[in-house]
């Protein structure tokens, strides 16, 4: 009976929800054209990294900081560690991953700094490094990690406090993460590779916290 | 019709396809998954609307960037608590209300 009522509302709000969109007007605001007005001044070239970055950094400033609690969360959940490392796999699938793995950091590497004129950017090139350290762990060449020491836990939190010390830094000229149209570019590129670097750990972490104590009863 | 409004009605379907998931399923994982689903549909109507004219706005393709990346973190927590209620209980579902 609850799953009939539950299918005929979904298919319901599905069916309203359509012809809502079909019938829906233009949009009042397009922000289209704003955006386009003023990449010159934003220091990227690509509309999107320009937004994430300049427009509405502070978006992805507090994003950065959800992704840390998410992590921060996550090791205060998980067990106690247990033996880590898991089975190591096929000797292909470690030698893949050997090979594989220098090709993804070139990868990350380049799409960080394509970021900037087209598709890319930080957190794409932070999900290519976190897949390598996953795809490391799989193949048991990288053990899970254990409660993070000092080393780790400054590559964590480093891209945030970077983003922070910048946005704390342009506070000074009135408005928060406004940045001088001279400065933009390196600034963002900056903030870029910071946030590349504590995204990819934490992404990364998020896998190999979790599996520490994979192999604990 | 335009692709991005056939993205937004398919992301309204995918959005309604998870709801009806996370409301029915008790299976914890399987509901994550119908959660995901949910957020995924919901990316896709902002994606799709913004475009449906023909013209991609970066505006909620950076948005949808963002929430995607929160998406993973949620998910990651949810998986983390799914995996500590398995290791307290034994089990992968929630226990019923008594009243229910």
């Amino acid at each position: 009976m609850k799953r009939f009522a539950v299918i005929c509302s979904a298919l319901l709000f599905v069916g309203s929800l359509a012809a809502a969109m079909l019938e829906l007007a233009p949009a009042a605001i397009d922000l289209r054209g704003p955006v386009a007005a003023h990449l010159a001044a934003s220091g990227v070239s690509h509309p999107v990294t320009a937004v994430l970055l300049n427009y509405r950094g502070y978006d992805t400033l507090l994003e950065i900081a959800v992704l840390l609690l998410a992590l921060l969360a996550i090791l205060a959940v998980v067990g106690e560690p247990g033996a880590a490392r898991p089975a190591p796999a096929h000797p292909v699938l470690q030698t893949l991953a050997r090979l594989a793995t220098p090709l993804m950091i070139v990868v990350a590497v380049y799409l960080l700094w394509a970021g900037a004129f087209r598709p890319g950017g930080a957190f794409q090139a932070g999900a290519v490094l976190a897949a390598a350290g996953v795809l490391l762990h799989l193949a048991g060449l990288l053990p899970g990690w254990q409660t993070p020491r000092l080393r780790l836990r400054l590559g964590l939190a480093g891209g945030f406090a970077l983003f922070l010390a910048v946005a704390g830094g342009l506070l000074a000229q009135g408005t928060l993460l406004q940045y001088p149209p001279a400065l933009a570019g390196g600034l963002i590129l900056l903030i870029e590779s910071g946030l590349t670097l504590s995204l990819a750990l934490t992404l990364a972490g998020l896998f190999l916290f979790l599996s520490r104590d994979e192999v604990a009863p | 019709m335009t692709s991005g409004l056939l993205f937004a009605l398919v992301g309204a379907a995918l959005f309604a396809l998870g709801v009806a998931g996370v409301v029915l399923i008790d299976h914890l994982l399987r509901r994550i998954l119908a959660f995901n689903l949910m957020g995924s549909g919901a990316f896709l109507v902002l994606v799709g609307l913004a475009q449906r004219n023909g013209v991609p706005d970066p505006v909620p393709q950076a948005m949808v960037l963002t929430g995607i990346v929160v998406a993973v973190a949620a998910t990651a927590l949810a998986l983390a608590l799914t995996r500590k209620l398995h290791a307290l209980t034994g089990r992968l579902d929630l226990p019923e209300d008594a009243d229910d």
